[in-house]
């Protein structure tokens, strides 16, 4: 009785085991192969916040992050059109690219050491460097956050700006009351209607409250200065350096493209230059696409499809936008930003 | 009434009074709103808070309003609501991310399932013979016209689904798997055995001590660990099956308040007649039940209704989610209140005819037609 009992419960293990081990061979396996017998690329996107991801009036997606998975299946496929989006909420996000559920995240996540390693995920090179950001009001001639000890701030909760705050104010010995609202827009209006003396965001999302959520947008001013490090980045699953390679190389192709003057609009007259490094990015030589695994025209189809890193900065943040974003960090290291791409050789 | 006229005393007392009542309204007034300095104050207090809310209302809404306009700056530059974003933005609050070019086929099939519904449950319709093959054409053309894929339609996969056809979807999903689920449920655990009696007991207390949101989370991210490798079962339909499940442990327990107000009586006369234990309780018991508990029932359907809302923590685009989506953008985002007040309305819609429907069952048991 006793014996087949535990043949019982042996063989259940071993099946659990099993299943358990097909599942994690599943999920670290070749994603690129999945992703190309699939036929789309699945990507994680954030399901509401305008500029980087959000429907438009047509309920397509839209938005910067949006351009860079379009980059991915451009890369793919050479069209940039077979992806699917994946509306992720904050804390379904971890879960969904652990499970398989997406193949690759592009979704406001900062990069950090503890998501790194114990959330099993590997970042490419940062598309976006934010921080958090200030905003006051004009008439309260504050300059400097010095200026905000004792203030009441408002701010969403168990985001990592409550934890900047804190940390921004405990190092400078400053004091302040905290309004924590979890809606982004009871969050905003309790700034308009006064209750808080700053508004403390994502720096990338104020100058949009600031323009249009605001009576008058002059009557409000944005502190200057950087007071946390959050470099937003693509996340895939750890463990398949293949396809973590392809989603660090288009990254590094849409800096690249934009450094060497390849943008959507001349791309085709390029593929004629005879700079090597042009003749490289675009495929005309070299054989990077073998070594990716892709088409050796990739990068000339992410170009072509969705564009550089400044086409596809100035779609969403340009001065034509609604919100119009200085790119700051965001521009090329020779011009005083942090974009700095690896030689594509 | 017939007894009034019989009454000698009662006749002139009745028509005393009548002309009395017509006399004044101000009688009517000083009786029922200012009889005491105090009813008096609290009154005008009453009377003060209404008119400046009706004021602020129409003085909000319709005065200052802007009711048409493709341009933002115009309802900024207005006092009043902007009405004006339903009509820049109905179409991805209403249909989320399905194609835009293919909404026509959600309007259509909106028309098939209401169509369908307001033929299932009038009463005249009420035959197998009929409501079978009703059920089988209409699934059938909602499941072409929303998947397409065939007759030259383009196929649209259930991630892009969205708005008020997946809140209806879920919604109906949800009732026609609970409702068999909640009654097996109710039964088994008043069933004669202990297993059924069980498992029911531990099914239903199980899952309503957990939250409806823990359920998503389980169907979205833990149910597919549990799968092999390349089985995949549509989130969609994880989804939908989770709230059955969830609105099944609620609904068995109201329908087991029903089941226990039938007295022994019933049971024991169907026993006399020897009908077997299913002859019972479909022909007997369940009937009855099912009646004294329809309120209850009503009351826990459109609560399923407001609960498919709750996909909005796990990114399925319903019309709610849809709406906080798209009301992101920054040229309008300052006129949400305008747009989940019509969301409110397209809830308030179906909730509100689904009370009028239950209400209108009641009177059709009460008068004994069904």
């Amino acid at each position: 009785m006793n014996q087949t009992h535990a043949t019982g419960l042996s063989v259940l293990a071993a099946l659990l085991l099993a299943g358990a081990g097909t599942a994690a061979f599943a999920q670290s396996g070749d994603t690129l192969a999945a992703v190309k017998e699939r036929g789309e690329v699945l990507c994680g996107v954030h399901p509401a916040r305008h500029g980087f991801a959000a429907p438009d009036s047509q309920g397509k997606w839209s938005g910067f992050e949006v351009d860079f998975c379009h980059a991915i299946a451009a890369a793919v496929f050479g069209d940039a059109n077979k992806v699917r989006f994946v509306a992720l909420s904050s804390q379904q996000r971890f879960p969904a690219i652990q499970s398989g559920e997406v193949d690759v995240l592009a979704r406001n996540v900062t990069a950090t050491l503890s998501r790194d390693t114990a959330l099993g995920l590997n970042f490419a090179p940062p598309i976006f460097y934010t921080g958090t950001g200030f905003l006051v009001r004009a008439a309260d001639g504050i300059e400097k956050v010095e200026d905000l000890d004792g203030a009441a701030i408002c701010m969403a909760p168990g985001s990592t700006t409550e934890r900047n705050v804190a940390q921004i104010f405990s190092a400078r010995g400053l004091s302040y009351t905290p309004v924590v609202i979890e809606n982004n827009k009871q969050l905003v209006d309790a700034y308009v209607t006064g209750r808080c003396d700053a508004l403390t965001k994502d720096k990338a999302a104020l100058p949009g409250v600031r323009a249009f959520d605001t009576e008058a947008p002059g009557d409000h001013v944005l502190l200057p200065g950087i007071y946390s490090k959050e470099p937003l980045a693509m996340a895939v699953r750890q463990g398949d350096d293949k396809w973590y390679d392809l989603v660090k190389w288009v990254t590094y192709a849409t800096f690249n493209a934009e450094e060497l003057g390849v943008t959507q609009a001349n791309v085709d007259e390029m593929k004629a230059s005879d700079d090597p490094d042009i003749q490289t990015l675009l495929g005309v030589i070299g054989d990077n696409g073998t070594k990716l695994g892709v088409a050796n025209d990739w990068a000339y189809a992410v170009v072509k499809q969705v564009g550089n890193y400044e086409d596809i900065y100035m779609r969403h943040f340009g001065p034509d936008s609604p919100v119009a974003l200085d790119r700051d960090q965001n521009q090329l290291w020779t011009d005083g930003g942090l974009l700095y791409g690896f030689p594509m050789h | 009434m017939s007894s009034v006229p019989s009454s000698p005393l009662a006749a002139p007392a009745a028509a005393a009074y009548d002309p009395d009542a017509r006399l004044s309204a101000l009688a009517w007034l000083r009786a029922n709103l200012f009889s005491s300095v105090w009813q008096s104050l609290l009154t005008l207090a009453v009377a003060f808070v209404l008119i400046r809310f009706f004021w602020f209302v129409l003085d909000w809404g319709v005065v200052n309003a802007v009711f048409y306009t493709t341009d933002p700056d115009v309802c900024r530059a207005a006092t009043g609501a902007c009405w004006a974003v339903i009509a820049e933005k109905h179409r991805p609050m209403l249909f989320g991310l399905y194609p835009y070019d293919e909404h026509w086929r959600l309007v259509l099939m909106m028309a098939i399932y209401l169509g369908t519904v307001v033929l299932s449950l009038w009463p005249r319709c009420w035959n197998l013979r009929f409501l079978v093959p009703l059920w089988i054409v209409s699934s059938l053309s909602i499941g072409v016209l929303m998947f397409g894929g065939v007759l030259g339609l383009r196929y649209v996969p259930t991630s892009e689904w969205g708005g008020l056809p997946l809140t209806m979807l879920l919604f109906t999903g949800t009732v026609l798997i609970g409702m068999p689920v909640a009654v097996l449920l109710a039964l088994g655990r008043r069933a004669p055995l202990p297993v059924a009696r069980g498992v029911s007991v531990v099914f239903i207390e199980a899952l309503r001590g957990v939250p409806l949101i823990t359920i998503l989370f389980v169907a979205v991210n833990v149910f597919p660990l549990f799968l092999p490798a390349g089985v995949e079962v549509n989130k969609l339909l994880r989804i939908t099956v989770g709230i059955a499940i969830f609105f099944a442990c609620y609904q068995a327990e109201v329908i087991r308040g029903g089941l226990q107000a039938i007295p022994r009586g019933q049971y024991e006369a169907a026993a006399s007649l020897s009908l077997s234990y299913w002859q019972t309780t479909r022909r007997i018991i369940l009937p009855q039940a099912l009646r004294i508990s329809l309120p209850a029932i009503t009351n826990h359907i459109i609560a399923a209704m407001k609960n498919t809302s709750f996909v909005i923590i796990i990114g399925l685009f319903d019309i709610l989610t849809a709406t906080t989506a798209v009301m992101q953008d920054p040229l309008w985002r300052k006129f949400y209140i305008e747009a989940y007040l019509f969301v409110a309305a397209v809830y308030l819609f179906f909730g509100y005819a689904l009370s009028l429907y239950a209400r209108q069952v009641e009177k059709w048991i009460a008068s004994g037609r069904i």
